[in-house]
Formats: C-alpha cells, sequence, structure tokens
C-alpha cells in the first residue's frame, strides 16, 4: 500500500477538527468540493485525498448512502449478480481517507464567490470545484414520456430501485409477450450499455418465457460492438429480437405509458414490459452553474478543467472532452488526471501529461463476454484517440469466457479504486 | 464440496498410477513436458540456479508444505492452504495444475489450468527431475529457461522513477488491484522488476497476447515501464 498511514489518520484527525473548529483550520488548507459520487467523483475525491495526505479539504457531495453502479446493472436484471452485490457505501471514503462525505443535493453553484448550496440549506466554499453528476434526460426527447412515467416505462439508466423495477416488469410478463426497449440517441452514457441489456433481457426470457419477443426502436443506424452483439443474440436466442434501425422507422417512435403502447413509425405496438432510455444530457448541475454548451459540458482534456470556468473541473458522463466514450471507466481514467491537476495547482505536486484509457465488457450470454478499448491523449483542442482494439466475431468459447471472468476482476477492482 | 470431491477423486485416481516411490519416467515425458514447462517459465524458476520471481521457484517442490518458502510472499489463499494442511505431493500438483483456482480459493496463479492429463504427467514428470525427494536436482541440469523476449541490457539496467511510476499506475488501478486481491485480474504488486519489464516489453512487442495490455503497453515508453516495474515492485 502506498498510504502512508499515519499521515490519513492525522488527515481524519485534521477533518473532524476542522468541522469543529472551521476558522483555526479550514481556512489554512485549500478546499476542494466534489459533487457526484460515482466514477469520476469518487474517484477523483480519493486520489486527491490519497496524493495529497492531508494537505487539502476534501468534501464529496453525493444525495446516496448507498451507491449503485450502473456498470454491472444489466447483468443484475440478468439474473447474473445480486443487486447487493453493486451496491457501495462511502464509509472507507471518510475513515480511510479523511474525506467528509456530505449525503445531500447540490442545488446550486455560486461561481463568482466559489459556493456550492445544499439543499439541506449548507453552503460549501471552494478553491477547486469537481462536478461529476453523470447524465439527466433531455425533457420531451420521447414523445409521451417524461419522468412522471418512469414507473410505467423504467429508464434503468441510473440504478437501483429503477433497475429492480424494470427486472420485475421482465419477469411478470405473460407468456409470449413484448419487452419494447426505445433505444438513445448518440452521445449517451454507456455505449454498448443498450444492448448488452437487450442480451440480459432475452437471457432471462429464454429462460422463462421463451415464446416472448423483444423490439428495439433505434434512431442509430450502427450501435457499439453491432456484430458481435447481432452474431449473439443470432446465436443465444435465434429469432427473439428484433432490431429496428431508422431506415425502418427505428427513430420514429412515441409512447403512451397509460396504454403501454408504444408507437414506431405510425404502428402501434403493446408492451408488457417497456424500457424508454431517452436521449441525455449533462447532470443539472451543470446548466445551473452556467458551463454548458448545448448539452455538455466541454472541458480541457489536459487538466479536465472546464472550458468556461477554470476553476471547475468536469467528469465523466457529463463533460464534453473529445473521443472517450461515455462510461465509468472513462470517468474513472479522467478523474486521475484531475485529481493530479487540483493537487498540482493547490499544492506543489508535480504534473504530469495526461493519459486516458478505457475498456467497456459486455455480457452477451452466460460466459460470452466481449470488450472494446482504446487509449487517448490530451491535446489543446480534445482528448483525442490513440490506439484500440475490440473483440473479434466467431471467438472460441474458452476466449469469450476469459473475458468475461476479465470483466468480473476489473469490477471488483474499479470499485476498489473508487470507493478504496 | 464440489472441489474436495474433485481433489479426491485425483488422489484416487493418480494413487494407481503413479504411487510415491515412481519415478519421473514412470509419471510422463520429461523432455514433452519441459515443453509445455515454457508457458509456466514466464513466472517459474526450476533447474541450478533458479530463483523466487514472479512466483517461487520449483526445486524441491515434491512433497513440500504449501507455501514453503520463508523468502517469498505467497498470497492469502495459499497461506490459507497450507493451515489446513495442503501438501504438494503428486496428485495435489496435478490438481492444482489443471486448475489452479479450484484447488486454492484465492491463489494469485493466474493460469486457467492445463485441461489435458498427459501434458499434465509430463510437465509433472519435468518438475520431478527438480526435487531432491526422491531424486536429487541432476548435477548438470538446464538453468533457468530462456525469457520469453530478449531485452538489451541497456533497456532492463533503467533506473526507473517510482514517482513517475505512481502517477502512470492509476491506469493500471482500474483493473489491477494494489491490495494484492485477485478476483479474475492478476496481481502485480511484488513482482521483481525485471520480470515486470519484461512482461511488459512482452505485451509491447505483442509477444503475449492480451489486447488490453498489448494496448497499454504499446503506448509506454522504456523509461516509463521501468517507472512502474520500480512503483509495483515495491508495494506489498
Amino acid at each position: 500500500m502506498t498510504i502512508d498511514r499515519r499521515s490519513l489518520l492525522g488527515a481524519g484527525v485534521a477533518a473532524a477538527a476542522a468541522l469543529q473548529t472551521p476558522m483555526v483550520l479550514g481556512q489554512t488548507r485549500p478546499r476542494v468540493v466534489v459533487v457526484g459520487g460515482g466514477a469520476g467523483g469518487a474517484t477523483a475525491a480519493r486520489y486527491i485525498a490519497k496524493g495529497a495526505k492531508g494537505a487539502i479539504d476534501v468534501t464529496l457531495v453525493e444525495p446516496s448512502r448507498s451507491y449503485y453502479t450502473c456498470f454491472f446493472s444489466n447483468l443484475y436484471i440478468g439474473g447474473f449478480r445480486e443487486l447487493s452485490s453493486i451496491a457501495h457505501s462511502y464509509g472507507t471514503l471518510a475513515s480511510e481517507y479523511g474525506i467528509n462525505v456530505v449525503h445531500d443535493w447540490a442545488t446550486g453553484i455560486d461561481r463568482d464567490a466559489r459556493t456550492v448550496s445544499l439543499a439541506g440549506g449548507a453552503s460549501l466554499p471552494y478553491d477547486r470545484l469537481i462536478l461529476s453528476p453523470g447524465i439527466d434526460f433531455i425533457d420531451g426527447a420521447v414523445e409521451g414520456w417524461d419522468v412522471s412515467a418512469q414507473n410505467k416505462m423504467p429508464h434503468a439508466y441510473k440504478a437501483g430501485s429503477q433497475s429492480e423495477l424494470l427486472k420485475a416488469q421482465i419477469e411478470a410478463m405473460p407468456e409470449g409477450g413484448t419487452f419494447v426497449m426505445v433505444a438513445p440517441p448518440n452521445p449517451y452514457r454507456c455505449p454498448p450499455g443498450p444492448y448488452e441489456r437487450v442480451s440480459m433481457v432475452a437471457h432471462v426470457l429464454k429462460e422463462r418465457n421463451p415464446t416472448a419477443k423483444i423490439i428495439v426502436a433505434d434512431p442509430k443506424p450502427k450501435f457499439s460492438k453491432m456484430a458481435l452483439f447481432q452474431e449473439g443474440w443470432a446465436n443465444h436466442y435465434d429469432g427473439m429480437v428484433e432490431w429496428i434501425g431508422p431506415d425502418f422507422g427505428g427513430g420514429n417512435v412515441s409512447v403512451n405509458p397509460d396504454a403501454m403502447t408504444v408507437n414506431i413509425d405510425g404502428e402501434d405496438v403493446k408492451a408488457d414490459a417497456c424500457n424508454v432510455i431517452p436521449a441525455m444530457k449533462a447532470g443539472r448541475i451543470c446548466e445551473m452553474a452556467g458551463i454548458t454548451e448545448g448539452n455538455w459540458a466541454p472541458v480541457d482534456g489536459r487538466t479536465m478543467q472546464s472550458r468556461i470556468d477554470e476553476n471547475i473541473h468536469v467528469l465523466g458522463d457529463a463533460c464534453a472532452q473529445g473521443d472517450m466514450p461515455k462510461s465509468g471507466f472513462s470517468a474513472n481514467s479522467q478523474a486521475k488526471v484531475a485529481a493530479m491537476a487540483v493537487r498540482a495547482a493547490l499544492t506543489d505536486s508535480k504534473m504530469f501529461p495526461a493519459k486516458f484509457s478505457n475498456t467497456c465488457w459486455s455480457l452477451i450470454g452466460t460466459n460470452d463476454g466481449v470488450k472494446v478499448g482504446a487509449t487517448y491523449e490530451a491535446t489543446e483542442e480534445k482528448i483525442a484517440k490513440v490506439d484500440g482494439f475490440i473483440s473479434q466475431t466467431g471467438e472460441d468459447a474458452e476466449l469469450r469466457q476469459a473475458t468475461y471472468e476479465e470483466s468480473i476482476g476489473w469490477y471488483a477492482g474499479i470499485t476498489k479504486d473508487m470507493f478504496g | 464440496m464440489r472441489i474436495w470431491i474433485t481433489t479426491l477423486v485425483a488422489v484416487v485416481a493418480l494413487s494407481g498410477a503413479a504411487g510415491a516411490d515412481e519415478t519421473a519416467v514412470q509419471i510422463g515425458d520429461a523432455e514433452r513436458g519441459a515443453d509445455i514447462f515454457r508457458a509456466c517459465s514466464i513466472c517459474h524458476d526450476v533447474g541450478q540456479g533458479a530463483k523466487h520471481r514472479v512466483g517461487p521457484h520449483l526445486n524441491g517442490i515434491f512433497d513440500r508444505p504449501a507455501a514453503g518458502f520463508d523468502d517469498f510472499k505467497y498470497s492469502k489463499g495459499i497461506i490459507r492452504a497450507r493451515r489446513d494442511g495442503l501438501i504438494w505431493d503428486l496428485a495435489r500438483l496435478d490438481a492444482y495444475i489443471e486448475n489452479p483456482k479450484a484447488l486454492v480459493s484465492g491463489t494469485r496463479m493466474n493460469f486457467r489450468g492445463i485441461k489435458d492429463p498427459q501434458d499434465r504427467h509430463d510437465v509433472l514428470a519435468y518438475l520431478r527431475q527438480f526435487s531432491a525427494s526422491p531424486q536429487d536436482i541432476p548435477e548438470a541440469a538446464p538453468t533457468a529457461l530462456k525469457r520469453e523476449i530478449e531485452l538489451d541490457d541497456t533497456v532492463l539496467s533503467i533506473e526507473g522513477d517510482a514517482d513517475y511510476g505512481e502517477y502512470l499506475s492509476t491506469e493500471c488501478t482500474t483493473c489491477h488491484q494494489i491490495g494484492g486481491d485477485y478476483d479474475g485480474i492478476p496481481v502485480i504488486t511484488g513482482w521483481p522488476q525485471e520480470d515486470f519489464v519484461i512482461a511488459m516489453h512482452a505485451y509491447k512487442q505483442k509477444i503475449r497476447p492480451h489486447p488490453v495490455m498489448q494496448m497499454m503497453a504499446g503506448r509506454l515508453a522504456d523509461e516509463e515501464i521501468a517507472a512502474l516495474a520500480a512503483y509495483f515492485a515495491a508495494l506489498e
């Protein structure tokens, strides 16, 4: 372990002291506030606290006490994981790393005063602010759907109760029933996510309800790992999945949650379970901070600083950075660059050239895992792809199983890297 | 427990084929085993002058208790197996190299196993030659096998900057846990620096097959690989 226990303990004590006597200690240490405790925010908070060894006061604002990772939530829907196995708490970040974990909603940002206001009434001052709020949905993106319909037609694109709901609805489908997915337009969180989900739903239905059908209405002519998924659907779930691309009206969709119908290019389909994944934008707090252009918050990849406010760094799904896909792995990778930049700005630690990487594993069927990945570097203009790879169609079963097993190892690794 | 049933079956099956006094020749074809052992030699030395590498050396492995060296840092899984009385007799070695994780859960040995029984017996016949019990290590035995790639001394002797390695390591720790836990992605802490450098260059040259690692190593300069080796070697 690189962490110096003694200084960490010191950090914890100092943090506790700071809470009691902010006038004495609070002003002497630079303050970092991190909003959002997912793959970007939790990693950034941990790496800043770990590297600064008490020299920086780190506060993490996250409403949930139990955080459910969106990655691997499809495996829960498919019955390959327990929901509890993708839940994580913030205890170690507080106790081992001295991070002040505040379970509250950030409701506003005053960029001039450099404060974050919380729903509970508190106001947190910062020297540097890290926003890693994930995604929100664009109002009116799917005609007939808004968040008030999310219990009838779940998005399940923020994991937890939504995942539970969708799983229950799939399992309750009548014999020979129909599952409809409304897939999102680019760019969105987790490019292979909707198609891994289709695979997991097919896996459940093949076992419980083999005459059921799956319809995917998709506004995109091509999607991530398309050849791999289509091969897998033919191999495992022959004839069950009907994918309707934009050439056949997959982008011309409205829904009626009360009637449980989906209109695809003028034709009504009765759905027994329906998963609507609307178009996405940066988590709302970015817009409230006034740092978005269009739907996302543009950043300079060399430091992950907002192009609009250099005191704010934006990570993960919410930022517009260039070539990296919106994924937990990407957010974790970007968080480390931001942590290095923040530490270099607030203390005298070293700054190295930014490097990024991403790998996305997807499960298509039992022991049938595939992956895609790339490395990236930061230029003045954007985060640019350097090199990449993707699983091949026709790979043997042993390799696919090894890929799946590797994804389990990665999950254990990244969640430890996030939460300590 | 299925694991133990499997093991017991293996014990019974093998005790008929090769008792404790059998010689290497009767276990399998040692010459063929030497060839198969090449995959193992990425991590394990055997023969005269063998030393610990990513894995412990395998001289005298037969009938040695698990986790038998004081100067090698074993996984928690192997240490637990030792407490449970695991001795590396022929049957247990056979079961272990068939599927390491099935015999010792939590082992760090990142190896999928050898499915073919004849291949396993040949490797064990090869290894048996280097076990003092019941046979002495042959005087003129080959020393450590050739490394998977040949690297210039100038590359091997680069002194890594561990501070730089710490920053670079953040790319590794998304998958490789630094606490030493093995959940499907190899543990890379505590490796001898030379082994680390050779492994990374083997990925970079695409001799080792893993696509993620080929990509990650592919863009690391010699100094960066040395920096990572220095950083990870110092971690427990």
